[in-house]
């Protein structure tokens, strides 16, 4: 049987043996660490760990050291979704055979990824493994923007953002696509499990990645990881920024289950409007001259038009 | 529930494919990460019906591209087991990248390439494009040139890839259609003896061992990087050759059934020779006996492992040779072949000299004819005589037009 930690505070996190280890690289201010160890430690069973090539993999595992006490593992910038399928069919086939050393456990299998591998270049394994029901757990780390890298527009870099290779200009406010809605495509496959999380909303993380860990079946996670380098704020402001993100709804915190049932599982009390979180953050400057000032509106009605949909869903149970 | 054994034959009928599909059924394989391509896709197949029909216990995952069967296999495999799968030509192209990923992280897997041409054009048939591609990506790489071979040659791959001593992932090369799909006798193993010589996976950094939890794919820059590449090409080139040899006497003794890692057929006193590789082996060697009839002393070389590539044994074979002809079934698109080339850097700085000519053949699946080989021979006997190569050193042989040659 698989152990649920009781977490009612955040102190009872530290209880937990850090299996994610504070001795790495990341940015002083990263949300991908935090987000990782409220992952981790929402359980005490053991753990099967992947990542994509990307920040978490470059900061965490460069030889001779590694950060992980816990199994892990990172193949390429594409494939963590798999190289966690293949490890989890493994451990079927020797469970079937007996030939596991410890057979009293009861592993996780979960495998990370940023948005650039996952809503881009790994979209394709993901969607295997979800659509295949591996007994695991997909999150994405959702910074985006191809932040390794330096700064590159993904598909889930918003409209107006600001990135290298979409970069604002005299005739350009940045980034012309909208976002990708990864956690519908996901949540299309029929999955066990799919959820939006934030690294502030820790409880309402911890309830979520609890329920991915019990269910038997692929479990999607997308996380917004706000980023210090990119996103351009300073680096104490992480946890505000996560605020700003689900409190102006431009990260809503829901869950879709089976793919047939939608519940909205935070609501602020004080919906704070877009144009704050777009204010505390560099990378939308420009939007803030003259000629590009409509695109705060538009921005508004996009967010309050997403959310009047989701809540569409959540009234229908579709 | 325990898995059922199959009573098989001494002799069976199988085709290339059904008889690598049986050596991953009687190795217990227990993953198999997979994504179908022709003509390699009855092995995959073969083992998901084993799976049906409860021969064996191992999982099956059926992915959506090569790209993610390798992928899956490299977890499956850090995990702590035995695993294979099979691919051929686009599927294989696919796949490079983790290739390179498996060997670096000394996975031991075991790939069936069922050698197929590189598009475009499209090309279903066999060549040796697809071999060619993954040369040099770390993986121990064998030859077989019969159904027979392609049986025997899966259970030494497991065999040298898993050791301790090892661990580096081993691909088993068969022609596509020619092997894959020509049904031939077979001299089968019984289960038990077949599984007792590979014996039940014994892991190594296992994933699933909980007590120690290892780091597998780490990042090294100019710090480590040319390091663990040295190990790693420094244990293809000491460990691996040995190892080989002792599997293969293993095998022998298990069977009778003999390998090398340069097969050499009427090599003792021949003057010219005929090098290559798969069913043109066969081939060349029923064309040297004819020639021999006619006076000419005419020998076949095999290559049985390409990597690591067996430079000594090579220049050993071709010592006494006149004049020998290297086949090479890829397009070297704009060089000499890769086969004449290595063959060429065997012989060089060694106490012999023999003429040495390449020929490109087979491209696509077009046959090679005996006709081709007596030609070849015939060439090769002028050669010998005049002292020197009377071609030009790279020709094309069986494509229409005019005849191509160069160098």
């Amino acid at each position: 049987m698989s152990e649920m930690k009781k977490i009612k505070n955040l102190k009872e996190f530290s209880t937990s043996a850090d299996r994610f280890e504070g001795a790495n690289l990341l940015c002083p201010g990263c949300a991908h660490s935090i987000i990782v160890r409220e992952v981790l430690n929402a359980t005490n069973d053991d753990l099967v760990l992947a990542a994509s090539t990307g920040c978490l993999e470059v900061c965490t595992a460069v030889y001779p050291y590694t950060s992980w006490d816990a199994s892990w593992i990172h193949i390429g910038f594409e494939n963590s979704s798999t190289a966690v399928a293949g490890a989890e069919a493994m451990h079927k086939a020797l469970k079937t055979k007996g030939r596991l050393k410890q057979p009293d456990r009861n592993p996780k299998f979960v495998a990370f990824g940023g948005d650039g591998s996952s809503y881009d270049i790994g979209f394709q394994w993901i969607s295997g493994c979800m659509e295949r029901n591996h007994d695991m757990m997909y999150v994405v780390l959702d910074n985006e923007v191809y932040a390794n890298t330096g700064g590159q527009r993904s598909s889930s870099t918003p409209i107006g953002s600001s990135a290298t290779t979409s970069p604002a200009g005299s005739i350009s406010y940045g980034e012309k696509q909208n976002k990708k809605d990864m956690l519908g495509i996901m949540g299309a496959h029929n999955i066990p499990y799919a959820a939006q999380v934030s690294p502030n909303k820790w409880k309402d993380m911890v309830k979520k990645i609890q329920r991915g860990f019990a269910t038997e079946g692929a479990v999607f996670i997308n996380a917004v990881s706000p980023c210090t380098t990119e996103w351009k704020f300073d680096p104490k402001d992480t946890m505000l920024l996560a605020d700003l993100s689900t409190d102006s709804l431009v990260f809503p915190l829901y869950e879709i289950i089976e793919g047939r049932e939608l519940n909205i599982t935070y609501r602020p009390k004080n919906v704070i409007p877009v144009e704050e979180y777009l204010a505390a953050q560099g990378r939308f400057k420009h939007l803030f001259k003259d000629q590009y000032k409509h695109l705060i509106k538009e921005w508004q009605d996009r967010v309050d038009e997403n959310w009047a949909y989701l809540q569409r869903r959540e009234e229908a149970r579709v | 529930m325990a898995f059922d054994k199959m009573e098989l034959r001494d002799i069976e009928v199988w085709d290339g494919n059904f008889a690598a599909a049986q050596a991953l059924r009687q190795c217990q394989v227990d993953v198999v990460s997979a994504y179908p391509i022709t003509p390699s896709t009855p092995i995959v197949e073969g083992y998901a019906k084993f799976k049906s029909d409860n021969y064996v216990e191992g999982e099956f995952v059926m992915v959506e591209s090569e790209h993610a069967a390798m992928s899956g296999c490299i977890g499956a495999a850090a995990a702590g087991g035995r695993v294979a799968t099979a691919t051929s030509s686009q599927g294989l192209a696919l796949m490079v990248e983790t290739l390179y990923q498996a060997s670096g992280m000394r996975l031991p897997i075991v790939l069936n390439i069922v050698n197929r041409a590189l598009a475009a054009p499209l090309n279903v048939n066999g060549d040796h494009s697809d071999m060619y591609l993954c040369r040099d990506s770390g993986w121990i790489q064998f030859d077989s040139y019969s159904p027979q071979e392609a049986y025997d040659l899966n259970f030494i791959a497991f065999k040298v890839s898993e050791d301790h001593d090892i661990r580096l992932p081993a691909i088993v090369n068969q022609d596509g259609f020619m092997t894959s799909h020509t049904a031939q006798g077979v001299a089968t193993m019984d289960d038990d003896t077949a599984f007792g010589f590979v014996g039940t996976y014994k892991p190594m950094n296992d994933m699933l061992d909980f007590e120690h939890p290892v780091t597998h794919g780490v990042q090294t820059e100019e710090d480590w990087h040319f390091e663990h590449k040295a190990r790693q090409h420094n244990d293809l080139m000491t460990k691996v050759s040995p190892k080989i040899n002792e599997i293969f006497a293993d095998f022998e003794k298990l069977t009778g059934r003999k390998y090398n890692q340069v097969e050499s057929y009427d090599m003792q006193d021949a003057d010219v020779a005929v090098f290559c590789m798969g069913t043109s082996v066969e081939t060349a060697r029923e064309v040297a006996g004819e020639m021999r009839a006619k006076g000419i002393k005419a020998g076949v070389v095999g290559l049985r492992v390409i990597r690591p590539f067996p430079f000594m044994e090579v220049r050993e074979v071709l010592k006494d040779v006149k004049a020998v002809a290297i086949l090479d079934r890829s397009s070297p698109n704009g060089a000499a072949g890769a086969m004449f080339n290595e063959v060429c850097a065997a012989m060089y700085n060694s106490e012999s000299s023999p003429l040495i000519s390449g020929y490109v053949y087979g491209l696509g699946g077009r046959d090679l004819t005996k006709a081709h080989l007596v030609d070849l021979y015939n060439e090769l006997e002028a050669n010998a005589k005049a002292g020197k190569v009377t071609t030009q050193l790279q020709q094309f042989i069986g494509v229409r037009g005019p005849k191509l040659a160069y160098l």
